[in-house]
């Protein structure tokens, strides 16, 4: 197994939301990807975006901004 | 073989659908089951899908845009998730049972009243009967955007005009407009869109859906195994996944993503003044032929690509099979699933043959039925 690290972990209501999230980031080179949701985490649909921690405010803007909803945010290490 | 079936299904598709579909079936898991590539792939296919058709049906939230095997799930998930006991339902005399089946079942099971705006001897509605049969507990009008018997356009920002006025939902069936026809479901006040990918869309069999306005609730038709939640008894709330339980046609999906690439390469405008112009051509000359009935407003300036017919008052089926054995011609005869069009029509006896044409046909493909037609009516 890798070692965990704390990462920001973002979570969505439906797997739908989770790929509008994942193109958007995409589009704007905001960093991470799509994981499994840790099971620290139940809201949500399964997906998540694991992002470095230091991501959190750029996302949460940028994401806000879009006009784009998550169902949690956290900081878990994974 | 002369392909003018494509009403019942486009047999010619374009070649990158094929390819999608062989692609996906390479390497697409299951989408909303897992995190893994293949899983990954599957998922943002169908979302990429749902993106593409919300365009192009003007549909406000690729989220709402919900996957079903056909137009008429996807029908019977809008009727059966919205008509509630009491309710009174408009529809028309236009429909074919993919819409009028759902609602008699609705009629018998949940006492849903139902009137029907009736259609002349040439298909055309009279858009005051709407105005006219509706009520104070007029939930909705379900009703087609054309006719797969006689090519009417339904005039749905008129019909979506008075619902709205009303209050009532507009359901509408898609099933021969949809990748034929511009539609703006914003602009033509639909509720609720209901399509199938494999006519004018050119995608794959079994796969169709519906476009569901924000705000317009629906519930599920089935529950299941949704790839989230998996510990809450109850479906999920959030569309898609509220009305999409099981496992999606991720391949026929990544199919109809192609086809809609394909459309939106050849343009939407360019594929119908296209199947227009076959559709005219085969028009102007039938209906010249002593003997031949052709049923329809042709006066119509936007139609669907179909031209139904009687030869004297030979048996529809009998011309259909001489068209195909001798001509290598492929229509489609008999009632079409259309019954009350043809009470209206006063063919509920002979049915009628119905050519119907898109983007893969050719002017040669018309002359031939033509000329086809023009032989029958002599012998």
């Amino acid at each position: 197994m890798r070692k965990k690290e704390p990462a920001l972990i973002i979570t969505f209501a439906t797997t739908a939301a989770a790929m509008e999230a994942e193109s958007f980031c995409l589009s704007r080179q905001l960093p991470g990807r799509i994981i499994p949701v840790p099971r620290e985490i139940t809201a949500g649909c399964g997906l998540a975006w694991k992002a470095p921690v230091e991501a959190e405010e750029q996302i949460t803007a940028e994401l806000k901004k879009a006009g784009l909803l998550w169902s949690a945010m956290r900081v878990l290490e994974v | 073989m002369i392909y003018l079936d494509n009403a019942a299904t486009t047999l010619r598709k374009p070649p990158q659908v094929i390819d999608a579909v062989v692609r996906a079936m390479t390497d697409m898991g299951n989408a909303a089951r897992g995190a893994h590539s293949g899983a990954l792939e599957a998922m943002r296919t169908v979302y990429n899908a749902r993106v593409k058709l919300a365009k192009l049906f003007g549909c406000p939230r690729p989220d709402h845009v919900v996957f079903t095997a056909n137009a008429t799930e996807a029908l019977n998930i809008a009727i059966s998730g919205i008509l509630r006991p009491g309710d009174h339902v408009i529809t028309t005399s236009c429909e074919h049972n993919s819409v009028l089946r759902p609602l008699y079942r609705m009629e018998a099971e949940r006492g849903v009243e139902l009137s029907f705006v009736p259609a002349d001897a040439q298909g055309r509605v009279d858009y005051e009967d709407f105005e006219r049969l509706m009520c104070p507990n007029t939930r909705a009008i379900v009703c087609t955007h054309a006719s797969n018997l006689t090519g009417n356009i339904l005039d749905i920002t008129r019909i979506g005009e008075i619902a709205h006025r009303h209050g009532a939902l507009l359901i509408a069936d898609a099933s021969q407009t949809a990748g034929a026809i511009p539609i703006d479901m914003e602009a033509m006040l639909i509720s609720v869109l209901c399509f199938t990918g494999h006519k004018g869309l050119m995608g794959p069999q079994g796969v169709g859906g519906l476009c569901i306005r924000p705000g317009v609730e629906i519930a599920p038709w089935k529950v299941g195994g949704s790839g989230i939640h998996s510990y809450d008894k109850q479906q999920p709330a959030e569309y898609p996944t509220r009305l999409e339980a099981g496992t999606l046609n991720g391949h026929g999906i990544a199919g109809l993503s192609a086809a809609l690439d394909f459309i939106n390469e050849v343009g939407l405008d360019a594929i119908e003044k296209k199947e227009h112009m076959l559709m005219d051509r085969f028009f102007q000359a039938v209906s010249a032929m002593e003997g031949v009935t052709v049923y329809g407003d042709f006066t119509q300036a936007r139609r669907s690509a179909i031209v139904s017919l009687n030869i004297r008052d030979y048996d529809s089926a009998a011309i259909s099979d001489e068209l195909s054995e001798t001509y290598g011609i492929a229509t489609r005869p008999g009632a079409h699933c259309a019954p009350r069009m043809h009470q209206a029509l006063g063919t509920m006896d002979q049915g009628a043959v119905r050519f119907s044409f898109s983007w893969f046909n050719t002017e040669e493909d018309v002359d031939a039925a033509i000329q086809a037609v023009q032989e029958l009516t002599v012998e």
